[in-house]
């Protein structure tokens, strides 16, 4: 059933440094009907502290979802990484009692209870599920038919697979779907559900750095005029590594790194400056002026 | 890895009941599973690009249980999550599961690499696993943005308090 109101869970990366994604998001949002109501309580997913405490990241997003259902409200998440999360957790916990009463007990030290009666969606199965394509076309004043993008889905939108459950990870075409329904072109290119790196950066700085420098030539070599992402660390990554990314290479890029409710804001017809275009780092002005002078 | 993994391996070295300590864990279940073709590190997208990094002899090394090697190997936080390896494995394991179990016993033993520890110090005092900037916060208003949700970092200390890692975590002032 689709649902238009959700409880807004915004993780630690996009407060930290993406709010273009939040004010453009919310915007669109906004515009396609969806209510976000705010959550004071929530906590960061629990994802960063998996690595090194499996039961602390379980703990942390049982308190989200414990949250949601005190509120009654199912939870929209900007940030894939949080989407899997929330959802695993709350499946695996709905499924194995002795987790869950586990779980439980350290709950109730803060006045908790986990009972699996919510869920979690990231926000792009919020719009392809409980919005819909054809909305999402009808909302369309200015077709963008003069730019090519390349998609970048990135990895925990899509896995793993059994929890996810949504799009294929092998073959995505959510994303493309809902590029294309701005009316843009987007491009296929090699390896696109490729890692963008964003994890390893920290630990191994240039591992990670290739590995979005691999993924940037393959967008080269298809013309592409833009990237578009939907995860803030996908876009930390390329936006705020891909003149470093060039430098370090000696290769250049110019391939603008915008945020999918940028694109789709533009679409309906909202201006640059209130999408936050402004907060990109790799120029976007080759890309605006083609927007603004329309036509193909 | 590969240069712990091509070390002569000596019967003293070796922990029999490692790989069923393993399985018994939450990922680790389809350990023994792994018959060693190769699909992970072949489609691994950190293993393209490192000398280093194999998934499949981390698996291995744990099945023939290398316990040291492999929890003392730096190699062991190179994996970047990206659930490839787990999404197209013939035989169910879940390979990075398995990688981040082992992470879990290296953090206990106190191998702890400093971007978590500083992640987890920020996610106990703040609810937020990075310190948001001040003047962050405060631009939200002028971007038209609610609030920025306050956290409980009481409620979210009291749900951690008998986590047996972190309890270690301060007993070491980390």
């Amino acid at each position: 059933m689709a649902e238009s109101k959700y409880l807004m869970f915004l993780g630690c990366a996009i407060p930290y440094r993406v709010s273009a994604f939040e004010i453009s998001s919310r915007k669109i949002l906004e515009k396609l009907g969806i209510e976000l109501v705010e959550m004071p309580e929530f906590n960061c997913c629990g994802l960063p502290l998996d690595p090194i405490s499996h039961e602390t990241m379980l703990i942390l997003a049982a308190r989200n979802l414990a949250l949601a259902e005190q509120k009654g409200l199912n939870i929209i998440t900007l940030c894939p990484g949080c989407a899997g999360t929330l959802k695993k957790v709350n499946r695996m916990l709905k499924e194995d009692k002795a987790l869950r009463d586990e779980i439980n007990c350290h709950l109730k030290e803060a006045g908790l209870e986990f009972k699996g009666t919510q869920n979690a969606k990231h926000f792009m199965q919020v719009l392809i599920e409980d919005v819909g394509l054809e909305k999402i076309k009808k909302s369309v004043v200015k077709p963008l038919t003069m730019i090519k993008v390349a998609e970048h889905n990135g990895c925990h939108i899509l896995r793993p697979k059994e929890f996810i459950g949504f799009d294929d990870p092998e073959d995505p075409k959510t994303l493309k779907a809902l590029i294309e329904a701005t009316g843009t072109q987007c491009l296929d290119y090699l390896d696109e559900t490729e890692c963008c790196g964003a994890p390893s950066v920290g630990v191994n700085d240039k591992i990670a750095l290739q590995l979005a420098k691999d993924k940037l030539n393959h967008m080269k070599m298809v013309d592409a005029e833009a990237m578009v992402t939907i995860c803030p660390f996908c876009h930390i990554m390329y936006d705020t590594n891909e003149l470093r990314i060039e430098k370090m290479f000696n290769e250049t890029y110019g391939i603008p790194v915008l945020h999918y409710p940028q694109l789709l804001g533009l679409a309906q017809g909202m201006k640059p400056e209130e999408l936050a275009f402004n907060e990109l780092r790799v120029d976007v002005s080759k890309i605006l002026a083609k927007v603004n002078a329309g036509g193909k | 890895m590969t240069e712990a993994a091509q070390k002569t391996i000596k019967p003293s070295e070796i922990d029999t009941k490692f790989k069923y300590e393993i399985s018994k864990m939450h990922g680790g279940e389809k350990l023994m599973r792994c018959y060693q073709c190769g699909t992970c590190t072949s489609d691994c997208p950190i293993a393209k690009f490192s000398d280093t990094y194999r998934p499949r002899q981390i698996i291995r090394m744990t099945q023939l249980g290398l316990k040291d090697r492999v929890l003392k190997s730096d190699t062991l936080w190179l994996c970047a999550s990206c659930f490839t390896c787990t999404d197209r494995c013939p035989q169910d394991v879940e390979v990075a599961s398995v990688i981040r179990v082992l992470r879990n016993l290296a953090a206990e033993q106190g191998h702890i690499p400093q971007v978590f520890k500083e992640q987890c110090a920020s996610i106990l005092e703040s609810g937020y696993a990075y310190k948001i900037p001040e003047l962050r916060i405060k631009k939200r208003e002028t971007s038209g943005l609610p609030p920025l949700p306050k956290g409980n970092s009481e409620s979210i200390r009291k749900t951690l308090r008998e986590v047996h890692l972190l309890k270690h975590m301060e007993k070491k002032g980390e």
